[in-house]
């Protein structure tokens, strides 16, 4: 059976959620082989054993936090030499699209970026992309060499597929461009101990009409209520309420959680686009007419800070 | 010391119009009116922030590649302050993927030569966000990209990138790729004297030959990825709405015990 190489995004050996989903994925078109690099690499390998993976190429350097991409692309390129996969499959972050791209490139291959979905045809892996601020479907493939393909956080479940996983060094030899971008400061982000706002099953978000970096307190008390992430539209995040790590919308996060709830948001274009696959929408706004209207499930047309508190107050009480 | 700034930017549908696609699965242009990606006015932006900020010459050249119209794009970059401009235009390339765009970039700023390229994060209509990586790549030239805060000086170029795990510090020698995202400071609006003075300034026109590409490098045919199938996603249907008399948020949370989510 072919192989297909998954890159694996992890913090120090931690594996996250989204390169769990991609082995789901991978599952669907041949064995996946995991690529795990840099500090804590091997620690990687029975998380991934468990979801699927039948090998983990692992490779330790320094270089992988000391400089920007390109040692990434390098030591892709040469898991991709080593292997001849099928397809290499990739977490469509900002930074797994860069490597993804470089390395399609390099290998004289088609890139798809941010699939929704992805399913074994005839012509090699279908990939569904989700365009036009999520208006229009599209069904992509690969029409020349290994097809690479990034997809998005929450395209696929998470599921245990125990296999070998064993471990395997990958031999690396760093490009001269490998330190062209040098790393010379990294200030980690705090933990807000909410989940991460792309991988969160549900997403709670406030826009202009929570009106004050303050006010945002009840939106977080509504997050925490339901064990969710918190959003905030572009209008809150450029005011300075809320950090642009947590914008929803094209220039921020795009999100597809099974509840998303919008508060104080009027659901112009730029925050459609980062949240209208959600599964259920719910919006509380004072404005009857505001379009994010058009896409809920439930709406409450009402002040948003008597709504909210009142909703919160009531999950607790039904939540005992 | 002087310093050549290649900013490029995309002519696109504008985002709040009805966007879709031709019969061939590219993106329709003619329907939806277009214009300067808005991501890209943040590239232009910062270009011109370098140059007001540097005691060295710069001169900053507007690049694009795209239809007749694109040309709107780089008058509104031009009458921003950008010195001069260049469009790539020819009938060979209706339908290139990012890999080909990135080889007509490619080729033309080496041919207008530089110093520092600057793109936006992404486009408005593709959203890919991979063309600064590849034009890094072909280049052959750092990739210093994503900033929200960037500057140049004495042949370097820093900048922060703000990720998801951490916010890191970037340094890079020049000749260099640089991305700034809509958070490195907005981008100004052009003044009556900028829109008159761009009327003034030299749009050069380059076709496929001028480049030295080969027709079967780039376009639709010779694209490295194929669209099979798009279809409107089928418009949502139209949920419950009450209007809070005092029970809003109670009827709400009812709601999401409905549907299991309490």
């Amino acid at each position: 059976m072919a192989e297909v190489l998954v890159y694996v995004d992890h913090v120090d050996g931690a594996v996250r959620k989204p390169t769990l989903e991609l082995l789901t994925l991978a599952r669907r078109i041949g064995e996946p082989v995991a690529v795990a690099l840099g500090n804590g690499a091997a620690d990687t390998a029975a998380t991934l054993a468990e979801h699927g993976a039948v090998k983990v190429l692992t490779h330790e350097a320094a270089e992988y936090a000391d400089y920007l991409v390109v040692p990434k692309v390098d030591a892709l390129q040469a898991a991709h030499e080593a292997v001849s996969p099928a397809a290499v499959l990739v977490p469509s972050s900002a930074e797994g699209k860069e490597i993804a791209a470089r390395l399609a490139l390099r290998i004289g291959s088609g890139i798809i970026t941010d699939a929704v979905d992805l399913e074994a045809g005839d012509e090699g892996p279908v990939a569904t992309q989700s365009v036009f601020a999520a208006s229009y479907t599209t069904k992509s493939r690969v029409s020349k060499g290994t097809p690479v393909i990034t997809v998005k956080p929450n395209s696929a479940a998470v599921e245990a597929a125990p296999a070998a996983g064993s471990v395997e060094a990958l031999s690396v030899t760093f490009s001269a461009a490998a330190t062209g971008t040098k790393v010379t400061g990294r200030t980690p982000r705090q933990s807000t101990g909410r989940p991460e706002l792309t991988e969160a099953a549900i997403v709670v978000s406030g826009g202009r009409g929570v009106n004050g970096a303050e006010n945002f307190a009840i939106i977080e008390a509504l997050a925490d209520s339901l064990g969710a992430a918190v959003g905030a539209s572009r209008a809150a995040v450029d005011a300075g309420w809320y950090p642009h790590t947590n914008q929803v919308g094209q220039t921020g996060k795009s999100v597809s959680p099974q509840l998303y709830i919008a508060s104080g948001i009027s659901g112009a274009i730029q925050h459609r686009a980062g949240m209208q696959t959600s599964k259920t929408i719910v919006a509380v706004n004072k404005d009857a007419e505001a379009p994010i209207f058009d896409l809920v499930d439930y709406g409450v047309v009402g002040d948003l800070f008597d709504v909210v508190p009142q909703l919160t107050e009531e999950i607790k009480t039904r939540k005992g | 010391m002087s310093l050549r700034i290649v900013v490029t930017v995309k002519y696109v549908p504008d985002a709040t119009g009805d966007r879709h696609f031709a019969d061939d699965l590219t993106v329709d242009r003619d329907d939806v009116d277009g214009l300067l990606s808005e991501l890209d006015e943040y590239a232009v932006e910062q270009a011109l922030q370098i140059s007001e900020n540097s005691d060295d010459d710069v001169e900053i050249t507007v690049l694009t590649v795209g239809p007749e119209d694109a040309k709107d794009a780089l008058r509104k970059a031009l009458s921003m302050g950008a010195d001069k401009a260049i469009h790539v235009e020819d009938d060979d390339l209706h339908g290139t993927d990012a890999i080909g765009t990135s080889l007509v970039l490619a080729k033309a700023v080496e041919k207008a030569g530089y110093d520092l390229v600057i793109s936006g994060m992404a486009s408005t209509d593709g959203t890919m966000g991979v063309v600064p990586a590849l034009l890094a790549e072909r280049l052959g030239v750092p990739q210093v990209t994503l900033l929200s805060e960037v500057s140049v000086e004495d042949g370097t170029v820093k900048g922060r990138r703000d990720g998801d795990a951490a916010s890191e510090q970037l340094e890079a020698s020049l000749p260099a790729v640089v991305s700034v995202t809509d958070q490195s400071g907005e981008a100004r609006y052009p003044s009556f004297k900028g829109i008159m003075a761009a009327k003034k300034k030299p749009v050069q026109s380059w076709d496929l030959s001028d480049l030295d590409i080969d027709e079967d490098e780039v376009g639709l045919d010779n694209a490295w990825t194929a669209v099979d199938a798009a279809a409107e996603r089928p418009a949502r249907t139209a949920g419950t709405i009450v209007k809070d008399e005092g029970e809003g948020g109670k009827q709400l949370a009812a709601f999401l015990a409905e549907r299991k989510f309490v």
